[in-house]
């Protein structure tokens, strides 16, 4: 049993302290939008914030992220007012498949809270994350857009 | 429109109802006296044809048969029918149709399957007709009730103007009665140039939900009582399952069943799909891995070498002179070799399918480039009729070819046909993916060139060596044994015709299949022809001491289509202007999916080994344009994944095995490694090309020969990490 602190609901969940904290909110907690991508940390796709830190989920144990603040893309707006980066996504139609997306939000919300006006070479270094179909361009004019408002 | 894919209003989005169905499906069955039957939708709003759904307050529902993978077409597709149905787009949203549903009414939705780059190309003409078919009849329906001919009525933005006396009415208020009307036989499509939605840049129709995490694909379907299970196929392709332990592995924690799946296969069904991966890593397994296992990079690589040596038979793809002779007696030749590897899809989203196998139905929900092969494979796997099955397709994280093949989806049947009445979750790990993938073909190219005395080319032999495609997933597709995909940018004629014209010309496949299996992977044949043949025109023009553009024009006086768009690549590059200082430009050009594509490249080089790609052109003429802002990310985005593949990617085989395990030894580009890509965009008309795959071509070539003429190194395989090249 562990108790995880996502989106500001406490979920008690029945699950191994060893089990990767994304396969707990996937499967435990039932929030699909954080995606499994590979598993090994490399791709991004599982990217969610503890306490506000831009994370791997598939590479963090359930233990460790007992008792921290844990957002994932379903508790990124505040109600129905969406985030920037959302709004940012939809007005410029950043997605393709959109398997990535969750967690590039994740990555760029993060980015954004640290650096609300980055440069490119900010977000060549915070933005790592694989998008397959390829919509870097996109996302970068969006993050300017964002930083320029 | 999102909500249109999750799978539970998915499984009954409407309600079958022709008399050629059964009486048993048509709950939703108007059958009004001497009129055709009315079909409905499952919220009670009528079909105008079977494109096209009408909801009293205006909402149009659009049904789409081909999959939406991230390329747009779902929105490009909605776009071609709405133009002709003069409906208000902001009221428009879209469906999939089911194939069980389309095979009951005698394949009415078409073709579902979505690769190739066909998706709006192979179905603009019908689906504009089902729009132009909704309209006449909705038209119709006003006037009848205006008791005005159809002729003095107009429609626009889903309003229906009866232009004599100023009268309006909307669809949803006509819709009943359209509904009962018979369709015209025949409708009149627009001519392009009076086009309001086709041409434009319209959003998305499916953004929102892929950005709060409400999107679902495959791998978050989840129904009640669902099980999930992870599988093993013997890493060596062709070999067998001998054996495994199941008790080792029957008290871990949520395992409920291991499950031998065909031949060759083991799965494990537990709550979790994290307890049934972990379980099953710790199952023992004995594979008979066959003489497949002998089988090395180095040694298909020696096999296919041999198919170069002209004393080998090869199919000829073109031909004109005779390039044998010419060589022979020329003044100068250039010849080189050229290879291009296995490449994995390796789609953001790892294969999986979920199935439910009751006493009297198998479903299967799952991401799928082919509604219908999928469905073929339902009813093989599971063994029951086409009106017990059905598959409810949900939204692709990404495809690019891979899920265009249904491996996946017969191992979900078979799993779940051992679960009966439990719906069960096939997902692949990333490392299974990686294992089992359907990859690019592998490839060797010798290519000859001659020049007589005034560097005039006066000949090109072309010769491949290596996989089929055809030859493996579409056997029945081979001409005399020949691959006619094969020569996909080096054709004759056709879709993916050759750009140059030489007096003596032989383009040949030496054919070489081995045991990994090959694939249609985004560009699929055009890839390496386009690598071989823009790398080495290249080649010839520094052997005729020309620059690379020149000598191409020279040669292209009768391709004037894919001269029009090198010419606009080479204009916005600024080609024959110089480059910064330190800055080395190359280009390339071809043919593929019906459309003409160039690309150049900007780059530098630092120490010989990292290359930084400043700057990317790319042209486009795929004869019309439906959503130039969609067109645009394709193009974008099949410069990462060519070029993701050009420096990261490359799968090689050891003991019969691909080596690559997952995106640490699979890398892809990252955002620090993408220019932007400046697209030009020259459709000239009267023709319908593909746009998901024919950049691809380019990508690479264009690259490589600006690092040639950097630093004066060919680069002759690929990738280049083999070659301790990166990106700076």
């Amino acid at each position: 049993m562990a108790n995880l602190t996502i989106n500001g609901k406490t979920f008690t969940l029945d699950v191994e302290p060893d089990t990767p904290l994304l396969w707990a909110i996937r499967e435990n907690a039932g929030l699909t939008g954080t995606k499994y991508g590979c598993g090994i940390a490399q791709c991004g796709a599982c990217t969610v914030h503890i306490e506000g830190v831009a994370t791997r989920s598939c590479g963090v144990s359930v233990s460790e992220a007992e008792g921290k603040k844990i957002t994932t893309i379903e508790g990124l707006a505040s109600g129905d007012a969406l985030h920037k980066v959302q709004e940012a996504w939809i007005a410029q139609d950043v997605p393709q498949c959109g398997y990535c997306q969750s967690g590039m939000i994740m990555a760029v919300a993060a980015l954004l809270s640290e650096k609300p006006k980055p440069t490119d070479a900010d977000i060549d270094e915070a933005i790592t994350n694989i998008c397959r179909c390829g919509t870097f361009q996109q996302v970068r004019e969006a993050i300017h857009t964002i930083a320029s408002a | 429109m999102n909500k249109h894919i999750s799978p539970r209003l998915n499984r009954r989005a409407f309600v079958i109802g022709t008399a050629a169905v059964g009486a048993g499906l048509a709950i939703g069955l108007d059958l009004p006296f001497g009129g055709p039957a009315v079909v409905r939708a499952a919220d009670g709003s009528p079909e105008i044809g079977a494109w096209v759904v009408v909801r009293p307050d205006d909402t149009v529902v659009i049904r789409i048969a081909r999959s939406e993978m991230g390329q747009g077409s779902l929105t490009g597709l909605a776009q071609l029918v709405a133009e002709e149905l003069e409906c208000d787009w902001t009221k428009v949203t879209t469906e999939y149709p089911t194939p069980g549903q389309s095979v009951a009414r005698k394949r009415v939705w078409g073709d579902f399957s979505t690769g190739g780059s066909r998706g709006i190309r192979s179905s603009q003409d019908y689906v504009r007709k089902g729009g132009a078919t909704a309209r006449v009849m909705l038209i119709q329906a006003a006037a009848d009730a205006w008791k005005v001919p159809a002729s003095e009525c107009a429609a626009a933005n889903s309003v229906i103007t009866h232009t004599p006396s100023g009268r309006t009415t909307t669809y949803g208020k006509v819709a009943e009665a359209a509904a009962k009307l018979t369709p015209p036989a025949d409708v009149k499509l627009k001519d392009p140039k009076d086009w309001k939605l086709i041409g434009k840049g319209v959003k998305r129709l499916d953004t929102v939900d892929k950005t709060n995490g409400a999107m679902i694909y495959g791998a978050d379907i989840k129904l009640p009582g669902m099980l999930n299970a992870a599988i093993k196929d013997c890493p060596v392709f062709g070999g067998k399952l001998k054996s495994f332990d199941e008790a080792k592995i029957a008290s871990m924690k949520g395992v409920k069943k291991v499950v031998k799946v065909g031949d060759t296969a083991v799965a494990v069904v537990a709550d979790t799909w994290w307890h049934a991966k972990t379980a099953l890593e710790a199952l023992p397994i004995v594979w008979d891995e066959g003489d497949n296992a002998k089988v090395s990079s180095e040694s298909i690589a020696k096999w296919l070498a041999e198919g170069l040596n002209n004393d080998q038979p090869a199919y000829v793809g073109n031909k004109n002179g005779d390039a044998k002779a010419a060589i022979a007696s020329a003044a100068k030749k250039v010849e080189a070799v050229y290879s291009y590897p296995y490449q994995n899809h390796a789609t953001m989203e790892p294969m999986n399918a979920t199935a439910l196998y009751t006493a009297d139905k198998c479903e299967v929900w799952c991401g799928t480039q082919n509604g219908e092969a999928a469905f073929a494979a339902v009813l093989e796997a599971s063994g029951l009729p086409a009106d017990k099955c059905d598959v409810h397709k949900v939204m692709l994280g990404g495809g690019f070819g891979r899920r265009g093949q249904t491996d996946y989806v017969r191992q979900a049947v078979m799993i779940a046909k051992e679960m009966r009445g439990t719906p069960v979750k096939l997902l692949w790990s990333r490392e299974e993916d990686m294992a089992h993938g359907r990859y690019h073909p592998i490839t060797q190219c010798k290519m000859t060139g001659a020049f007589d005395a005034n560097n005039n080319l006066v000949a090109l032999h072309y010769r491949l060596s290596g996989q089929s495609i055809l030859f493996s997933l579409r056997p029945e597709a081979l001409q005399n044994g020949m691959d006619p995909a094969a020569f996909q940018g080096v054709a004759q004629s056709g879709e993916a015709a050759f750009g140059y014209s030489v007096p003596n010309l032989l383009v040949e496949h030496a054919m070489r299949n081995p045991h990994v299996p090959p694939g249609f992977w985004r560009g699929v044949n055009v890839n390496h022809n386009a690598i071989y043949m823009e790398c080495f025109m290249d080649e010839l023009a520094q052997a005729a001491g020309q620059d690379p553009l020149e000598f191409r024009r020279k040669l292209m006086g009768n391709h004037p289509k894919h001269l029009a768009v090198l010419n606009a690549v080479a204009e916005k590059i600024g080609w024959t202007t110089p480059a910064p200082q330190g800055v080395y430009r190359g280009i390339a050009q071809v043919m593929g999916y019906g459309s003409y594509v160039a690309g150049a490249a900007e780059i530098s080089v630092t120490d010989g080994s990292k290359i930084k790609v400043h700057r990317i052109v790319a042209s486009t003429d795929p004869g019309y344009v439906v959503n130039p802002a969609q067109v645009e990310r394709q193009i974008a985005g099949s410069f990462v994944y060519g070029l993701s593949a050009l420096f990261y990617g490359g799968c090689t085989v050891k003991d019969g095995k691909i080596e690559q395990t997952n995106f640490d030894t699979y890398n892809s580009m990252r955002i620090n490694e993408m220019p932007k890509v400046e697209s030009v965009m020259v459709p000239s008309g009267g023709f319908w090309g593909g746009v998901g795959e024919p950049t691809i071509g380019v990508a690479a070539p264009a690259v490589l020969n600006a690092y040639f003429a950097a630093t004066g190194k060919r680069i002759r395989s690929v990738p280049l990490r083999d070659q301790n090249i990166t990106f700076a």
